[in-house]
């Protein structure tokens, strides 16, 4: 069983908190520091972005942050060793475009995200249909591919992504690109129960969580949540990094609080 | 019918799985209609009629003598409603909309002209139409935004990255996973996830098309060499696919070498790029060593664009297309000559291709040549006076 398998199962019933933070965003070492903040926070898996200069799946927030994080000349190799830094002490789990791996060299990629403790891979311009090849790739290096499946995929498509699911599925949370939003979809429990009849795989939610309210909604019908655009604006809004850190740790530790 | 993801290794449909079930829904809807008499026929009777098809192929004797007295003649999509082949593809894809039953079109667009064509299909058929642009293209092309705005549409500036065809492409895919239900996202090349490459080529066939039965009336025998300019590459597979099995016709792809070649500040991704995965599609492309786009420079905006269409890359691996560049000064070169000597202002993409064929030594008067004039230049007076301080 993998690692992020692991960590589900341990937590009981309890939903895990998915803190997920653009690799090298603000600069390497205020990165390191708000990953810190996750850990201080409560986080149970840490999200780190690799950062893409045409992300196609994020909305503005996190695309900026991409952007910021590429023109401080953030590469792959500095999240690398975000990423190796913190899987001593919690999962890490990468979300990285395609061409960022097809790039640097799949096994390369693959071999060195090894080497630096990621636990998972979020592609999500890789749909089911196109990733056999990493898939297998993955298996080989003891990394789980997370995949994921949108309230628009079909039965036979939630089918197939489920079958080759390991670690857990992103469920993403509207038809959409990230960035939170004032409410959660109210087809979110009908979607996730369907995803859950076709699977024993842990079901994680993201795209559009922003507060704790909506959390404590979200986990009432999934194994994860995931946060992301809302943590980078605090991070905005922060104005120093000593207090971005301290945003970041207390709005954790009051989403983690109303988890179940 | 089926239609073809692949060509070769290239293609795919690397793309957000949001996006997936709408793809496999169009590529269904195509699949039906593509052969489906009533709709070829609500087609052909848009492109005579409103398109105003077929295009001439026009013997251009001053360029000829210029070409070592080859016989040289464009392929007048300059001549196409709104000046440019761009409309060939937006009737096509806003009938399949119809068909769809969606109800708002959006499209991206880099110089303009697709934006145009979009909006003026988008017109035709009474569906709202949204627009994503580059603010630099904004810039560099008013004509064109005041233009669509006069059609109807709602043109939406783009600021991040380079700010320029790219990025719209991005924004317009990120609206495309928000509104997957009700929206046809329009793509104005034979760029993007599987089947928009093979659609959008499907409906600029009908540029080599005529082109093939022209040369034969007109000469009597296929040209020895078709020449047309390459960006996404829409107007250039439109006029190479009904040759593409005639091993004695060349077929020469023209990409914008912009500043040069060697100041990396081009258009050039298959005479200069590397393989990867950009707007859904495995191709060529501008990039750094970890995968981070590179932001394309040519004169021309429809050019100015770090990937190229997947059908591309495979006929350049399989060495059936010969791939050159063009320079922006030898492009403005050709601009200025074409209208000077043949009273035809050619689109600064189309440029290029001309350029070629002044550039290219060895042509004699034994030759017939075809260049794809894929559109009209009047979007590039200001940007052209300013270049050649003819602004006052």
């Amino acid at each position: 069983m993998s690692r992020l398998e692991q960590t589900f199962r341990e937590s009981g019933r309890r939903t895990l908190l998915m803190p997920y933070i653009t690799g090298g965003y603000p600069d390497v070492d205020g990165c390191r520091r708000v990953l810190e903040a996750f850990v201080a926070g409560g986080a149970d898996i840490i999200e780190l972005g690799v950062p893409f200069s045409d992300p196609l799946a994020d909305g503005p927030v996190v695309q900026a942050s991409a952007q910021a994080a590429l023109d401080a000349g953030v590469t792959l190799k500095d999240v690398l060793r975000l990423a190796a830094e913190f899987s001593d002490r919690l999962p890490v789990v990468l979300l990285v475009y395609y061409n960022c791996v097809y790039a640097y060299g799949q096994e390369r990629f693959l071999r060195e995200a090894a080497a630096a403790g990621v636990d998972g891979l979020v592609v999500p311009d890789l749909p089911v249909d196109e990733a056999e090849e990493f898939m297998a790739g993955c298996h080989r290096e003891g990394i789980d591919p997370i995949l994921l499946v949108a309230p628009t995929s079909s039965d036979e498509r939630i089918e197939r992504i489920a079958g080759s699911a390991s670690g857990f599925i992103y469920c993403v949370s509207v038809a959409g690109v990230t960035g939170a939003r004032t409410e959660l979809s109210d087809s979110l429990p009908s979607f996730l129960a369907k995803v859950r009849d076709r699977t024993d795989v842990p079901l994680a939610v993201g795209f559009g969580v922003s507060d704790a309210e909506q959390a404590a909604e979200v986990s009432k019908h999934a194994d994860g949540v995931i946060i992301g655009s809302r943590l980078i604006s605090i991070v905005n809004e922060a104005g120093d990094i000593e207090k971005a850190c301290d945003a970041v740790e207390s709005f954790l530790c009051e989403v983690n609080r109303v988890l179940v | 019918m089926s239609v073809p993801s692949r060509f070769g290794e290239y293609g795919g449909r690397y793309i957000p799985e949001t996006v997936i079930p709408a793809l496999d829904e169009l590529a269904r809807a195509y699949g039906e209609l593509k052969d489906d008499t009533g709709f070829r026929q609500e087609l052909q009777g848009l492109l005579k009629t409103f398109v105003g098809r077929p295009t001439p192929l026009y013997h251009a004797s001053h360029l000829s003598e210029k070409a070592g007295g080859a016989r040289v003649y464009l392929k007048r999509e300059d001549l196409c409603h709104t000046g440019a082949h761009k409309l060939n593809n937006t009737v096509g894809q806003i009938l399949l909309a119809k068909h769809m039953g969606k109800t708002r079109v959006i499209a991206e667009t880099g110089a303009g002209q697709h934006g145009v064509a979009s909006a003026t299909a988008a017109a035709l058929f009474g569906l709202p139409c949204v627009v994503y642009m580059g603010e630099e293209d904004i810039r560099r092309q008013e004509l064109n935004v005041v233009r669509m705005k006069l059609l109807g549409a709602e043109v939406v500036p783009v600021s991040s990255g380079s700010r320029t065809l790219k990025d719209a492409i991005n924004e317009a895919i990120r609206d495309w996973v928000t509104n997957i239900e009700d929206t046809y996202y329009i793509i104005g090349s034979v760029v993007g996830p599987a089947p928009y490459p093979a659609i959008v080529r499907d409906f600029q066939t009908v540029i080599g098309e005529e082109a093939r039965e022209q040369a034969l009336e007109l000469e009597g025998r296929l040209p020895d060499e078709i020449i047309a300019c390459v960006g996404g590459g829409s107007n250039s597979i439109g006029i190479f696919t009904p040759f593409l099995d005639d091993a004695g016709v060349q077929l020469t792809g023209v990409e914008a070498a912009g500043e040069g070649l060697e100041t990396g500040r081009h258009g050039a991704s298959i005479t200069a790029g590397r393989r990867g995965v950009l707007h859904g599609s495995l191709s060529y492309l501008l990039q750094d060593e970890f995968g981070q786009i590179l932001e394309a420079h040519s004169i021309s905006a429809g050019l100015d664009y770090p990937g190229v269409g997947p059908e591309h890359a495979f006929l350049h691996d399989e060495g059936r297309v010969d791939y050159r560049s063009v320079t922006d000064r030898e492009a403005l070169d050709a601009f200025v000559l074409l209208s000077e000597s043949e009273g035809i202002i050619p689109a600064l993409e189309s440029a290029h291709a001309i350029a070629h064929v002044l550039k290219a030594d060895g042509y004699s008067k034994d030759d017939f040549i075809v260049i794809n004039l894929s559109g009209r230049g009047d979007k590039d007076v200001h940007q052209a006076a300013e270049a050649l301080g003819l602004a006052q």
